[in-house]
């Protein structure tokens, strides 16, 4: 135990914390846009999945990062566009669709993978590139921070980005306004001449774009290659931390924080004599019980607030 | 009268509609094999002909058939309450790996061996089930996102009792130890392995019928799904309603699992989640979440999984491509707005026939 406790205080362990927090943070940020706008995306698991096999894929075969983080998006919003032209058009129920999709995109994956590998396990047969890491001048120098904030792949600052990216879009936008109206009161919103189905439309592709940058970094930066099922319920996990942080970009950062730091020591753990079981149990455990927490702890203020209403009505 | 023709026109309607949409699925995947396959013929021959190749094919699909049931019929049950439940997953899976634990823990008797461990792994599979609900409830939490974290967890805690307690050394893989044989399900049918687990399965199935139209549970429960304020303002608890439902179907998630491990395997040897919580899922939409339904519906997805099988091991053509036309059914077959303009026209054509 206090082997654990010496190893979580060093600068390593706020390194691995960060890293292993940038995939579930762009989900929790794309499940953000989407759940503003009332369109769930319960499909990022399947964004995540296919952007991971494109950008590995992509970038084997183009011989660049870029191209390949190009191709990671748009293999991400094929899924994105089943999810809008089934839940926006066709009207199946969009939580339906996203679940429907995930299967798609785990067995999907492994088909499109062996169609163009002839490999159903991972795509070792070619050459990942990898996204760069990046050191931050001045604050490298820094000691102990610099260790835990410098050094990192390009798509974990990204993912810190994009905290304020959507921060921006939704409070400090007009597209981001139109997205909140529609989420709070479609009918309001249409009848004051905003095109619902439009919005929604552009909520569920930022969302898309967001997933799949998480799915890219799995590929392209914390593995070099894509395996099968790589993604493991980092989708789902993003769709708690918005979830838990009740749709605001800030708490959901601290949220997916907690989860990446619950990810990080199931790593450490594993090199500790812990059963491996458990070990791999940590982050979904503390998923659920941080659900239950923030929920119980919001029904709570309602009630405290309607009793506080009612003492001051009397 | 009118309303007597206005129900059996959106059940022809229906009918077209859910046929329209397997003939896309099905067609997709004739499309998807002509462009991967460089054996295209073989391929489409072995997908919808090799499951009736042989006698024993054909018992394969019946096998699977009866889990893939056992699956559909929990999570219509499940459903039924508008409850987007996933437990079923890790229900199947833990209950497996229990009900073989049972068995190897508790020797019994012949036929009460099978009877106690399909009921223990039954409960298994209610507690997983009710879990969710119960943090809805309680707590709030959307019971879609906690039924799937806790699916890890029940798989990672299964995995660890049955395969360091119950692991057999001897075994060349990992496995737990044998089942004893007082505990299997008898074959029932020769030269292939369609086992008891299908007796069983008719009588659930007649008892899910029997509860979802004759009692007042049944009733209730599907009143709440179709709008729980309704049925609120009628008096009813809707908060039980959905903890029992979602009990119902995790009993029968259970047994499915305690069914599959007793009647088609010697040892609890799963490594990875079978994925039946969520075939499940495509068996109840096809079946419209009527228990009625859930077998044929079961059969077909099963035909069409033995057939990409048999495709998969004569061909280049992976049986994951199955995935795809699962979802594609699932989205399909639940789009309200699929060939609604169709569902206009036949509308007037039926009503100027009958003026």
């Amino acid at each position: 135990m206090s082997d654990l406790l010496s190893y979580i205080l060093t600068a390593e362990f706020g390194y691995s914390m960060l890293r292993v927090t940038t995939p579930i943070l762009f989900a929790a940020m794309g499940s953000i846009v989407a759940e503003s706008s009332g369109a769930s995306n319960i499909a990022l698991e399947g964004n995540m999945l296919f952007a991971a096999l494109f950008g590995a894929i992509g970038s084997g075969l183009t011989g660049s990062v870029f191209w390949g983080l190009i191709i990671a998006i748009a293999g991400g919003l094929i899924i994105s566009a089943l999810l809008i032209y089934f839940g926006l058009y066709l009207k199946t129920d969009i939580i339906l669709s996203g679940i429907a999709l995930n299967t798609l995109a785990s067995g999907g994956s492994i088909f499109l993978m062996y169609v163009i590998l002839h490999d159903k396990g991972s795509t070792s047969s070619i050459k990942t590139l990898v996204c760069p890491n990046i050191n931050l001048p001045g604050i490298e120098n820094i000691p102990v921070l610099g260790d835990i904030l410098s050094g990192h792949n390009i798509l974990t600052y990204f993912a810190f980005l994009s905290v304020i990216f959507v921060w921006f879009l939704l409070y400090k936008t007009k597209l981001g306004m139109h997205i909140r109206c529609v989420g709070e009161n479609a009918e309001a919103a249409a009848s004051v001449g905003i095109k619902i189905k439009s919005v929604k439309l552009v909520s569920l592709l930022i969302s898309g774009v967001l997933a799949s940058l998480g799915g890219a970094f799995l590929s392209m930066g914390y593995m070099n290659g894509f395996s099968r099922g790589m993604v493991s319920g980092r989708g789902f996990i993003g769709l708690a931390a918005a979830a838990m942080g009740q749709l605001s970009p800030v708490p959901t950062l601290i949220a997916s924080l907690i989860f990446g730091c619950a990810d990080a020591m199931s790593n450490i753990m594993a090199a500790m004599r812990i059963p491996d079981e458990f070990v791999k149990l940590i982050p979904y455990v503390t998923t659920v019980v941080g659900l239950i927490v923030i929920s119980s702890w919001r029904t709570w203020r309602v009630k405290k607030k309607r009793i506080a209403a009612l003492v001051s009505a009397n | 009268m009118i309303n007597k023709k206005k129900l059996s026109f959106d059940t022809k309607f229906e009918l077209m509609r859910f046929t329209v949409a397997i003939l896309i699925a099905i067609g997709l995947s004739f499309v998807t094999i002509l462009i991967v396959s460089h054996e295209p013929l073989l391929a489409l021959r072995k997908l919808f002909l090799g499951p009736v190749e042989s006698f024993r094919r054909f018992g394969n699909v019946v096998e699977l058939a009866i889990t893939l049931s056992f699956a559909g019929l929990a999570v219509a049950i499940m459903f039924s309450a508008n409850q987007f439940n996933m437990g079923a997953e890790g229900a199947f899976f833990a209950s497996a790996g229990v009900a073989a634990m049972f068995s190897l823990a508790l020797p019994l008797p012949p036929v009460l061996a099978p009877l106690f461990a399909i009921i223990v792994g039954g409960i298994t599979g209610a507690i997983i089930c009710v879990i969710p609900a119960w943090i809805k409830m309680k707590w709030g939490a959307s019971e879609l996102v906690s039924s799937l974290m806790l699916n890890y967890v029940f798989y990672y805690l299964t995995k660890y009792f049955a395969f360091t307690k119950f692991k057999d050394p001897n075994c060349g893989f990992v496995g737990t130890f044998k089942i004893p044989e007082a505990a299997k399900l008898a074959k029932i049918v020769p030269h292939t392995r369609i086992h008891a687990g299908l007796i069983i399965l008719v009588f659930v199935v007649i008892a899910t019928i029997f509860f979802m139209k004759k009692t007042r549970w049944g009733y209730n429960l599907i009143q709440t799904g179709q709008n729980p304020h309704f049925a609120k303002y009628v008096g009813i608890n809707t908060g039980i309603v959905i903890a029992y439902s979602q009990i119902v179907g995790g009993f029968v998630a259970g047994m499915g699992g305690a069914v599959e491990v007793l009647g088609m395997y010697n040892r609890f040897q799963w490594k990875e989640l079978p994925g039946y919580g969520f075939d499940g899922i495509v068996v109840a939409i096809m079946a419209k979440n009527k228990p009625q339904y859930v077998p044929l519906a079961a059969f077909f997805l099963a035909y069409l999984r033995i057939g990409a099988d048999k495709m998969a091991t004569a061909t280049d053509v992976t049986s994951e491509m199955i995935s795809i036309i699962q979802g594609v059914i699932i989205m399909l077959v639940a789009a309200q707005a699929f060939l609604s303009h169709r569902r206009q026209k036949m509308l007037v054509k039926e009503v100027s026939k009958n003026v």
